[in-house]
């Protein structure tokens, strides 16, 4: 079981015009059961090349991944993906799009009125049943990305796989998102794979810190634990010194390391 | 519509400045409003009545005032040519002609309201087949790549022929007039709509198709959840520029085949040097054209996310 999710000597090359690009070369990593985990690098650095391996949209040129001791050969309901810019349907509404989900998950196996119960309760867990019946274009930025959170929350996925899913929202609906998502995982103890750029979304959140090099041919640079404790709260950790220590790894493997010519 | 919302905020203070010029511009249209409008504006609550009539006003005015500038200029070419009939005479011909629409005079007199329905029905008819294999064969352009590079240089090859290029074919295989004004309007109102589904099925954002990969939806779902009303605005712009391109057409290929339809009429009216007639048609046509286009605009609107 300590090997969950499991990445052996990954590598993936795009063809483009001029030849073959490498985005990820050599990548090993493996993720527990339960674990929080996040990825960060400049951009480019393949991150999101990474977890779209993971999800099963792309296909590794080399190397094998391995979800729950089975291989991973295409997209499926067992990995719940956020996408970055919330990917909901406009013309259904909140409800249908987590429906559309828990439909296809567990429909067949258990009648209509449960698989409405799922939608009503995941809906409930991202704080948006009263918004329910409203389409995408009538909510906020934070509402939507909400509701596909419970989208993918609904699915009972084994991993949960989340591209930057905070990246365009406001500093201050990001961090109740934040804080949202905490309690959730903590009820759910799922298991997730987090794209970010964001440092201290990275270290308030995760396990540990995966920081990539920067691409092309970009790899695992370093890993970093995070050993604060759980529940964690913004406000204490904001004067805690170890907070501060990682915080500070994190930027230097970032701004010193793995320096970034001017873009 | 939006006049009468407007009034609530914006226009609230133009009763005074907006309401006497317009008031003798027009005054058959607006003969209530103005005088009414300025103890209408000091009511202190309900419905501000005054202020809503110059807002209707001033919305419909220069379309008034286009439309009144156009029959003027209508009126003056009739007065310096004595062939062409001027908007009296042509008004009172239009008035007699529309007080029996539905008569019955043999194969070649009929009246106004029964060539208009034919001539919806060919359009109907020819349209509606277009865009039973229109639409279909967009969807499948726009999924399938190698289709889509194989039809390609037939669509830009075909698409910028002239409709009634099409005529003679039409007659040679079907051996009837009917059925090839049918054919014209068929093949030229089919690329619209195969053009612009194949481009709506193109343009649908990655993201949704990743949500469909994500969830392994069955093929069927995909379409109806995600496909269909992913294209439909798309499609329906294609509908609405076929049935522009429909009617557009009829007239001169019904000018062509002859039978009961507003194109044949014109052409009729003009060999019996009944000018009056083939400006009616004009307007006919014209206003026949803009219902078929606001009622799709009307539908595009409710499927617009």
């Amino acid at each position: 079981m300590d090997k969950y999710l499991q990445l052996e000597h990954l590598h993936m090359a795009f063809r483009t015009k001029h030849g073959a690009f490498t985005a990820l070369q050599d990548v090993n990593l493996s993720v527990a059961q339960g674990e929080f985990v996040s990825l960060i690098g400049h951009s480019g650095c393949g991150k999101s090349t990474l977890l779209n391996l993971l999800a099963g949209l792309l296909t590794p040129t080399n190397g094998v991944l391995i979800c729950a001791q089975r291989e991973i050969s295409g997209p499926g309901p067992d990995r719940g993906v956020v996408f970055q810019n919330h990917s909901l349907l406009p013309w259904l509404t909140c409800f249908e799009n987590v429906y559309l989900a828990v439909e296809r998950v567990f429909g067949g196996k258990e009648p209509k009125t449960r698989l409405k119960e799922r939608t009503q309760e995941a809906l409930a867990l991202v704080d948006l049943s009263h918004a329910q019946h409203k389409r995408p274009h009538e909510i906020s930025g934070g509402m939507k990305q909400r509701v596909g959170i419970a989208r993918a929350l609904a699915m009972q996925p084994k991993v949960l796989l989340m591209d930057e899913p905070f990246g365009a929202l406001d500093a201050l609906t990001r961090a109740h998102l934040q804080d949202e998502l905490m309690k959730i995982v903590a009820a759910t103890r799922s298991t997730v794979l987090m794209v970010t750029h964001d440092v201290d979304e990275a270290v308030l959140l995760s396990d540990r810190i995966v920081m990539m090099t920067n691409g092309p041919a970009a790899t695992i640079g370093d890993i970093l634990t995070v050993d604060l404790p759980r529940p964690r709260a913004r406000l204490a950790l904001a004067e805690d010194r170890r907070y501060h220590q990682l915080r500070a790894a994190v930027l230097e493997f970032l701004y010193q390391k793995q320096m970034r010519p001017a873009a | 519509m939006s006049a009468v919302i407007l009034s609530h905020d914006k226009f609230q203070e133009s009763p005074p400045g907006g309401g006497p010029p317009p008031a003798g511009a027009e005054p058959a249209e607006t003969s209530s409003a103005p005088p009414s409008a300025p103890p209408e504006a000091k009511r202190p609550s309900g419905w501000n009545w005054g202020a809503g009539a110059a807002a209707v006003l001033q919305a419909t005015l220069p379309a008034l005032l286009g439309l009144g500038l156009f029959i003027a200029v209508w009126a003056l070419v009739a007065q310096q040519s004595p062939n062409l009939p001027g908007p009296v005479k042509t008004w009172a011909s239009a008035v007699e002609i529309f007080s029996d629409p539905f008569y019955q005079k043999g194969p070649n007199d009929q009246g106004i309201g029964w060539n208009i329905l034919s001539s919806l029905q060919r359009v109907g008819i020819g349209f509606g087949m277009a865009a039973l294999v229109g639409i279909p064969l967009g969807f499948m352009i726009g999924r399938f790549r190698f289709l889509s590079d194989m039809t390609a240089p037939i669509i830009s090859l075909l698409r910028p022929v002239s409709p009634l290029a099409w005529l003679p074919i039409g007659l040679l295989v079907f051996k009837a007039a009917n059925p090839a004004a049918i054919w014209v309007i068929f093949i030229s109102s089919i690329w619209p709509m195969i053009v612009n589904t194949a481009m709506g099925v193109r343009q649908i954002p990655e993201d949704y198709l990743n949500v469909a990969r994500v969830l392994k939806l069955p093929e069927w779902t995909v379409f109806t959840k995600i496909l269909f009303p992913a294209v439909l605005p798309f499609m329906l712009t294609g509908v609405r520029l076929s049935i522009g391109v429909a009617w557009l057409v009829i007239v001169a290929a019904e000018m062509l085949t002859g039978g009961v339809g507003i194109g044949f009429w014109v052409w009729d009216e003009w060999n019996n040097l009944n000018v009056e007639h083939i400006i009616i048609a004009i307007f006919v046509v014209g206003i026949v054209g803009l219902l078929l286009e606001q009622a799709l605009v009307l539908l595009a609107k409710r499927f617009n996310y």
